[in-house]
């Protein structure tokens, strides 16, 4: 892989991360992060959307108007949601009822339309292509430690194996109850960019 | 910005053929994955059914044959608690709810319902030697956020509990979702929901219920209103509004 590739790919993960620099799709990190599990195919959902919709949105970028930019590239997200939703439904049930409603919602998280409108719009179909799985890798990477922090404090579970005994099950670990809400991902998220920004200083705004 | 892609009868033109090809798309794996996805519903549904009525382990991985083998599901008229014609594959109690002309309001509308379906499906599920060991009823309530479906398991007796299982809720997630416990599960089987007089007795006590007191079960700690609702949900539903006509007539024999 040449080194733009590399960029174009892994840039995403740290240096330019889609919720801890860019602050975008933070709303479904909120809700998604309550197991691994769910992350996990909320990341690999988002990739593919982030990814694909960038490819098709590239491919026809010298053909949309753009007075009706905007609504095209909402057209195409929300078509490739649709379909994710749908063969979540036929091949994994049990999963697609957990996060219910966040798959749909993958239409209006910001970095699907954040990297059409900023990369797809203005480069070629492979290269925006790999923009979108680097991003979503880079959202996938937040939601991945969000929800191990989560599920560990909160259930005592990693992956749904028990990891510590709740009390509930006899146990000694009592779950902590702020982790298994939502809004405790701002919490974490919040440590995860002051982490970031003390090793890459450069990423700090300026004043 | 004048180049010819933007006036307006390409403008319209592209979107159109946007529109066309996205529309295309979406049928097509709609309408193409829709078989496996009724068919994952079903399987979803036959799977409480069967841990209701404690076959889980027995099916396996084969819960389709389990349930065809062992189950038999009538649809209950609620009123009269007689058995009706109608078709249980296709019975929705959601959809019905919903329907003005298949539902009715509770007068005493403890669990929330808003609107009760005037139908309901029970499943009987046999034993080894083809006899009824187990009555699953179907059972829906309001709990904290939102209502709460699933399912509770009588012995032939329609007194004896054998489980109660949630199969769909949006209660918070380690307070009221500990419905779905393990340990919570175990407390139910060999509660009375009955008491002598044949009223509803079973209750949920917070604090933890006294040792031997064969109607009470815990509450859960942290989701008073969710195990509020569970006993509301419970206390309809065996009543006169829910399955209590059915109940009679089943133990009167009416039901073959």
């Amino acid at each position: 892989m040449s080194t733009d590739t590399k960029k174009v790919l892994f840039g995403p993960v740290v240096d330019n991360n889609p919720i801890a620099l860019q602050v975008l799709g933070v709303c479904s990190a909120l809700a998604v992060t309550s197991s691994l599990q769910n992350a996990l195919v909320m990341t690999i959902a988002v990739m593919l959307v982030t990814g694909f919709s960038n490819l098709f949105i590239s491919l026809i970028r010298n053909q949309i108007p753009s007075s009706v930019r905007i609504i095209v590239q909402m057209a195409i997200i929300a078509s490739l949601v649709i379909v994710v939703d749908q063969v979540l439904k036929a091949f994994s049930y049990q999963l697609s009822k957990e996060l219910s409603v966040f798959i749909g919602l993958i239409i209006t998280n910001c970095i699907v339309m954040g990297r059409a409108e900023a990369f797809a719009m203005k480069e070629k179909p492979g290269v925006s292509f790999l923009d979108g799985i680097g991003n979503g890798l880079g959202y996938g990477a937040v939601l991945m430690v969000v929800a191990f922090f989560r599920e560990l404090f909160g259930f005592g579970t990693l992956f749904g194996i028990e990891v510590f005994t709740l009390v509930q099950n006899d146990g000694w670990y009592q779950g902590n109850g702020l982790l298994v809400l939502p809004f405790s991902s701002f919490f974490i998220i919040g440590l995860i960019i002051w982490a970031i920004r003390q090793y890459k200083p450069e990423q700090v705004e300026k004043d | 910005m004048s180049s010819n892609k933007e006036t307006f009868g390409k403008t319209i033109g592209f979107v159109f053929v946007v529109c066309l090809v996205c529309a295309a798309l979406v049928s097509v794996s709609a309408v193409s994955l829709k078989p496996l996805q009724t068919a994952n519903k079903l399987l979803d549904k036959q799977t409480k059914i069967l841990e209701t009525a404690g076959l889980l382990e027995l099916a396996g991985n084969d819960v389709v044959a389990t349930y065809n083998k062992f189950v038999d599901a009538k649809m209950v008229n609620l009123a009269t608690g007689k058995v009706v014609e109608g078709d249980v594959n296709a019975f929705e109690e959601r959809a019905d709810a919903r329907d003005i002309t298949k539902s009715s309001k509770p007068e005493n509308d403890m669990a929330g319902l808003n609107r009760r379906a005037d139908n309901a499906v029970v499943y009987f599920v046999k034993n080894e030697q083809g006899k009824v060991s187990t009555i699953v009823l179907p059972i829906v309530g309001s709990g904290l956020w939102n209502l709460m479906y699933g399912f509770i398991g009588l012995e032939p007796d329609m007194n004896t509990v054998k489980s109660v299982i949630y199969s769909d809720h949006s209660e918070t997630p380690g307070l009221g979702a500990e419905v779905l416990n393990p340990k919570w599960k175990a407390l139910w089987p060999g509660k009375k929901m009955f008491d002598e007089q044949n009223n509803v007795a079973i209750k949920i006590v917070k604090g933890g219920a006294k040792a031997g007191d064969i109607h009470g079960v815990d509450a859960l700690s942290g989701a008073t209103l969710t195990s509020n609702g569970v006993e509301r949900t419970l206390r309809f539903w065996l009543g006169k509004e829910g399955y209590g006509p059915f109940i009679t007539n089943y133990r009167a024999g009416g039901v073959k």
